[in-house]
């Protein structure tokens, strides 16, 4: 675990950059969590995901998988893979300040 | 129950409990159940859209040979105790408010508590060009039945070229299962004097051969001990079954001439019919510990139906029975619920050559060497020829201990930590998709 300053505010990441408290997550944050990640700018349709990903975690606890953003965020998963090249389910909920999505077994 | 129970006395009529789905997980608790309860206090009734109980553990060995489908199947009927009554009928919906479930041929069954255990379907038309030209042609799948027999036709005729076993997407029913098939198709092709000519690759959408670290680097090792490639982070895109090749979402491609593919699942169809039972992709939320759904508190769920974060395998089944059973009885006599399922799996892992591998663990704990179910049982994460014995009886276990509800001596449904080496726990932790 690291302490780091986004945006103008110290937070704590885990080892593989996970903000530790989701509810200090910024719009701010964002644009740099998705900077260090090789995407910038941040579009309409990046924001549309990021919104998304922080709803979902909010109403059930977790980030939803690829599949289950594919079929319910309004983006196909052909676009999520572009928007977000790294593995759109991990790097959007990076960028969201959320949890990474629990592993299945 | 004693005279002075407030809820015996309230009871105007029979509790009413409805099973949906008549294979390992409904089986398993509808007997379970008709043993907590005496007939005159408790209906059970088990619906089904037919009466056909595969063994599903033995679709793994059918493309080899080493089963065969008549052997899998008996009927679903005759796994059900006396008192219990069975139905079958296509499930159209359950009305949750209503505590209602439908059936297609318009009957109602009413219910007190609902215990959901339709598993998971495959859904091979969700990936791109999967079901298109080249299915059950070049491109295969041993999940189902009619898929093994399929693929056990084509691979005798198979001797030269490349094979590909791709998993699309988690979760999967048994995790381990390609693996599995993995290394028995590397021992079908040196029994042949092919495998020289033979290429096998495993293309996964983990980081690794398999989730859990000591689990993963044990297995990967031995996917490169046998000269099996090993392709990870491929999320499947796209397959085309005329050119031969696998396309991932971030474009990468594999090359083959037979591909094995383990398609998406999900929950069952009348689960997305049903408003607020499911989730997106028709698994029903379920309490980890307590296999209450979220959804409902008279709705519980076991088996691969539910959303709960470990294996959707048989052995995680069998060890929910027995913590829904539980839960159901304390729920319907108003008592605070169970919350002791701690996520216990169990696999035998076939390696080939008459040997086979066990791995046992939990939400917690991933699997661990050392011994099964403590210092003096089987062999864990270890090749061994008494696992595979083990895995050969099991099916036994199955029809004879399993479905009817009975303990396993020595088998119970927390994870045991006696016969285990603590020493290897590492520290990273390896990331699934």
């Amino acid at each position: 675990m690291t302490i780091d300053t986004i945006a103008g505010t110290a937070v704590e990441l885990n080892d593989e950059g996970f903000l530790v408290d989701p509810s200090q997550w910024t719009e701010a944050m964002a644009v740099e969590l998705a900077r260090r990640d090789g995407i910038d700018p941040l579009t309409d349709r990046h924001w549309q995901v990021i919104r998304f990903m922080r709803r979902q975690y909010e109403d059930t606890g977790s980030g939803p998988n690829v599949r289950m953003l594919g079929k319910t965020s309004g983006i196909p998963t052909k676009e999520l893979y572009q928007l977000f090249p790294k593995g759109p389910a991990k790097t959007a909920a990076k960028v969201a300040g959320i949890p990474k999505p629990r592993g299945c077994i | 129950m004693m005279v002075g129970d407030g809820k015996w006395r309230q009871r105007s009529r029979m509790d009413r409990i409805v099973v949906l789905g008549g294979g390992t997980g409904g089986t398993i608790a509808a007997n379970r159940l008709r043993r907590a309860y005496r007939e005159d206090e408790v209906s059970i009734t088990v619906v089904d859209q037919d009466d056909r109980h595969l063994y599903q553990p033995g679709l793994l060995f059918v493309p080899f040979g080493l089963a065969h489908a008549e052997d899998l199947v008996r009927p679903r009927g005759r796994q059900l105790q006396r008192g219990i009554e069975y139905v079958v009928d296509p499930i159209d919906h359950v009305e949750l408010e209503r505590r209602c479930v439908h059936l297609e041929e318009g009957r109602e069954l009413p219910y007190d508590v609902l215990v959901v255990a339709t598993g998971a379907v495959l859904a091979p038309e969700e990936t791109d060009g999967l079901t298109g030209d080249g299915w059950m042609e070049k491109v295969f799948t041993f999940y189902d039945l009619d898929g093994a027999q399929a693929l056990a036709e084509r691979l005798e005729l198979f001797d030269e070229g490349r094979l590909v076993v791709n998993v699309v997407e988690m979760p999967i029913k048994c995790p381990v299962a390609p693996l599995e098939f993995c290394f028995l198709a590397d021992w079908y092709f040196r029994q042949r004097n092919v495998r020289d000519r033979v290429e096998i690759a495993f293309v996964t959408p983990l980081d690794g051969a398999f989730t859990k670290p000591v689990a993963s680097r044990r297995l990967g090792g031995m996917l490169e001990e046998r000269g099996i490639e090993l392709v990870t982070e491929f999320d499947t895109g796209e397959v085309d079954g005329v050119g031969g090749k696998l396309v991932s979402y971030d474009e990468r491609a594999v090359r083959f001439d037979l591909a094995v593919v383990v398609p998406v699942h999900n929950g069952s169809a009348y689960v997305a019919r049903s408003p607020g039972l499911g989730d997106p992709l028709g698994f029903v939320p379920t309490d980890e510990h307590t296999l209450q759904s979220t959804v409902s508190p008279d709705v519980f769920a076991l088996g691969d139906a539910a959303n709960v974060p470990t294996s959707k395998a048989g052995s995680v089944t069998h060890f929910e029975g027995e913590v829904l059973v539980e839960n159901v009885r304390r729920f319907l006599a108003g008592q605070p619920l169970d919350a002791s399922y701690d996520g216990h799996a169990n696999c035998f892992i076939e390696t080939g050559f008459s040997k086979a591998m066990l791995i046992d663990f939990n939400y917690d704990t991933e699997p661990l060497p050392g011994r099964f179910p403590s210092s003096v049982g089987l062999p864990l994460m270890k090749e061994s020829h008494l696992n595979h014995l083990g895995k050969l009886l099991f099916q036994w276990f199955y029809w004879h201990t399993l479905l009817p509800g009975r303990d396993i001596p020595g088998v119970h449904s927390a994870m045991p930590m006696s016969g285990k080496d603590w020493r290897l726990v590492p520290t990273e932790e390896v990331s699934a998709s």
